[in-house]
């Protein structure tokens, strides 16, 4: 690991501290509204300042940050699961089940994965409670990411088939199940552990944009993405600029999850 | 006699993408309409809402329309329809679907046009830059500045073209541009190591000559590939940059459907963009493999 990386893998680890600790460092729960201050600067009552309905910007941060560092993991995780799955059978199996599954990957890969997560999120209910909306965000990543992983696993898989340690585990009469969980998938574990790492930046900035847009994490609970509509009010930003904070942070983490993700060799 | 072989080759290749093309925009085209069918609320009309309609009269209502749409009827209604260029009508704005896209997909075509044009140019001058001389402080400074462009989000650059008055398609250039100067620096870097282009640097030949001749060659497969991909990119930031850039394209239009759930305009929509980006994917293939002699 470069010092860069030992920096990177630091930085995110105060992150996720921050956030686990969220509850007690807040100064008031992020859905307060201080009425009486709205869009204030920082003070010693809230240091990072209230937006514009009098709510404790840091304390939101805080939450937000929460918020989108468990949704993106947690999508990825549930992605990276779904290629394993498609893409070591497809790779171990071949022949039709192979071709289908390749062709549903290309047929979506083919699609802008913005185009396909509005018309998903078209087909649900917009107005739904602020805990559900997180739920359908999560299903959306998880269940609509797992493409691009789908065809690297695959490949890798055809070539874990042609060895020779399966040649031998098959010819001493190991059935095809047995062959595929404990001799494909523990080949391929390094490639899920990448795909995994690759995952969650992509699902931090997918997040955002689909918060922006009103169509991701419903106010009032924040995430990132949501903190990042209030960048709209461009006047309020230049008049406090520690408004720029979650920018800054959602900044910082994506280019910490890029320096800290395993090399090429291991991702291609 | 080679060059007629190969020709012939070319083209089986070019017919077989094509049927695939097809098979995949029928099997889009299915599925598009499976998701405007079974979408919650399919079917129900204004007409229902209507106080004045007895509950009796609203029921007839319902079995004369599920009459007119069993499932097998409406599978072939809509791919007629879809043959001969209908889409439909847009649910929120009562406008058929088809007049929708042609209004809005130029726009969003010459922005992504553009757009892409911009960052390929840029993207291709910059990776090629500094390609002989490596320093320490270029690369460093290269990989700080396209990985603080990646990690912005699409939304967060429109919403900074929208203060800064920067047009749409400049919006689109920031978000492809770092997505490609990743990818062409690594393979020019990749051809640049390669024995042959050492060789060439150890007789003397100069930079320009090199890239010309020698690196530019090798990488040309994989950068008409990068082509097609790039065009998703662009559309796929065309969204949040439309919409918040009050830019009437496709992009906006995807939003404004989301936001108001109507299904046969978003499944329409997304339909079209998906042919649109599986042409793009097949004809810079065709052309790589072109290129490359290659008929595989």
């Amino acid at each position: 690991m470069s010092p860069l990386q030992k920096m990177a893998a630091i930085i995110l680890c105060v992150t996720f501290v921050l956030m686990v600790l969220a509850t007690i460092l807040v100064p008031a729960p992020y859905d307060r509204q201080f009425r009486d201050v709205p869009n204030a600067g920082p003070s010693t009552a809230h240091p990072l300042g209230t937006d514009g309905l009098g709510r404790d910007s840091l304390s939101r941060l805080l939450y937000g940050t929460r918020v989108s560092l468990l949704l993106a993991p947690a999508a990825a995780l549930l992605s990276t699961l779904v290629a394993a799955l498609l893409g070591s059978a497809a790779g171990f199996l071949g022949g039709w089940f192979e071709r289908v599954v390749l062709a549903v990957t290309d047929l979506s890969l083919a699609l802008p994965w913005l185009f396909l997560l509005l018309t998903v999120r078209a087909m649900l209910p917009l107005d739904v409670p602020p805990m559900v909306s997180v739920i359908i965000a999560f299903l959306m990543m998880g269940l609509l990411g797992w493409q691009a992983s789908v065809r690297v696993i695959c490949a890798a898989a055809r070539g874990v088939k042609d060895s020779d340690f399966l040649l031998l585990a098959r010819s001493s009469g190991c059935k095809p199940a047995r062959l595929l969980l404990r001799h494909v998938v523990p080949n391929l574990r390094p490639l899920f552990y990448a795909q995994f790492w690759i995952s969650i930046p992509l699902f931090i900035l997918t997040e955002a944009n689909l918060s922006i847009l009103g169509l991701g994490v419903m106010e009032p609970m924040p995430s990132w993405g949501n903190l990042l509509r209030g960048f709209e009010d461009f006047p309020a930003v230049a008049a406090n600029p520690l408004r720029l904070v979650p920018l800054i942070l959602l900044v910082i983490v994506v280019m910490c999850f890029q320096l800290v993700l395993p090399s090429q060799e291991v991702t291609q | 006699m080679i060059k007629d072989e190969k020709a012939a080759k070319l083209l089986q290749n070019a017919l077989r993408r094509l049927l695939s093309l097809l098979c995949l925009g029928i099997g889009g085209a299915l599925l598009s309409a499976t998701l405007v069918r079974f979408a919650p609320g399919y079917g129900v009309q204004e007409r229902e809402l209507d106080p004045r309609w007895s509950a009796q009269s609203v029921e007839a209502l319902r079995q004369k329309q599920m009459l007119q749409e069993g499932l097998g009827s409406y599978y072939f209604h809509y791919l007629s329809a879809l043959a001969h260029g209908d889409f439909g009508e847009s649910d929120s704005l009562k406008r058929p679907v088809r007049e929708l896209l042609r209004q809005r997909l130029p726009v969003t075509g010459n922005s992504v046009v553009r757009g892409l044009g911009v960052a390929w140019l840029v993207a291709a001058l910059v990776a090629s830059a500094g390609l002989a001389s490596r320093g320490w402080l270029y690369e460093a400074s290269n990989t700080a500045f396209s990985s603080l462009l990646l990690s912005l989000p699409s939304a967060v650059v429109a919403m900074l073209a929208v203060h800064l008055r920067i047009p749409v398609f400049c919006a689109i250039s920031v978000v492809v541009f770092p997505r490609l100067h990743r990818y062409i620096r690594s393979l020019l870097v990749r051809s640049y190591d390669q024995p042959h282009v050492l060789a060439a640097r150890a007789r003397g030949l100069g930079s320009g000559a090199i890239l010309r001749r020698h690196v530019l060659p090798v990488a040309a497969p994989p950068l008409l590939a990068l082509v097609g991909v790039s065009f998703a990119i662009a559309f796929g930031a065309a969204i949040p940059i439309e919409a918040l850039c009050d830019s009437p394209g496709l992009g906006q239009l995807a939003w404004q459907a989301a936001l108001s759930r109507d299904l046969p305009l978003i499944v329409n929509v997304t339909f079209v963009v998906c042919l649109v980006m599986l042409a793009a994917n097949s004809l810079a293939d065709l052309a790589g493999r072109a290129f490359t002699g290659s008929t595989q």
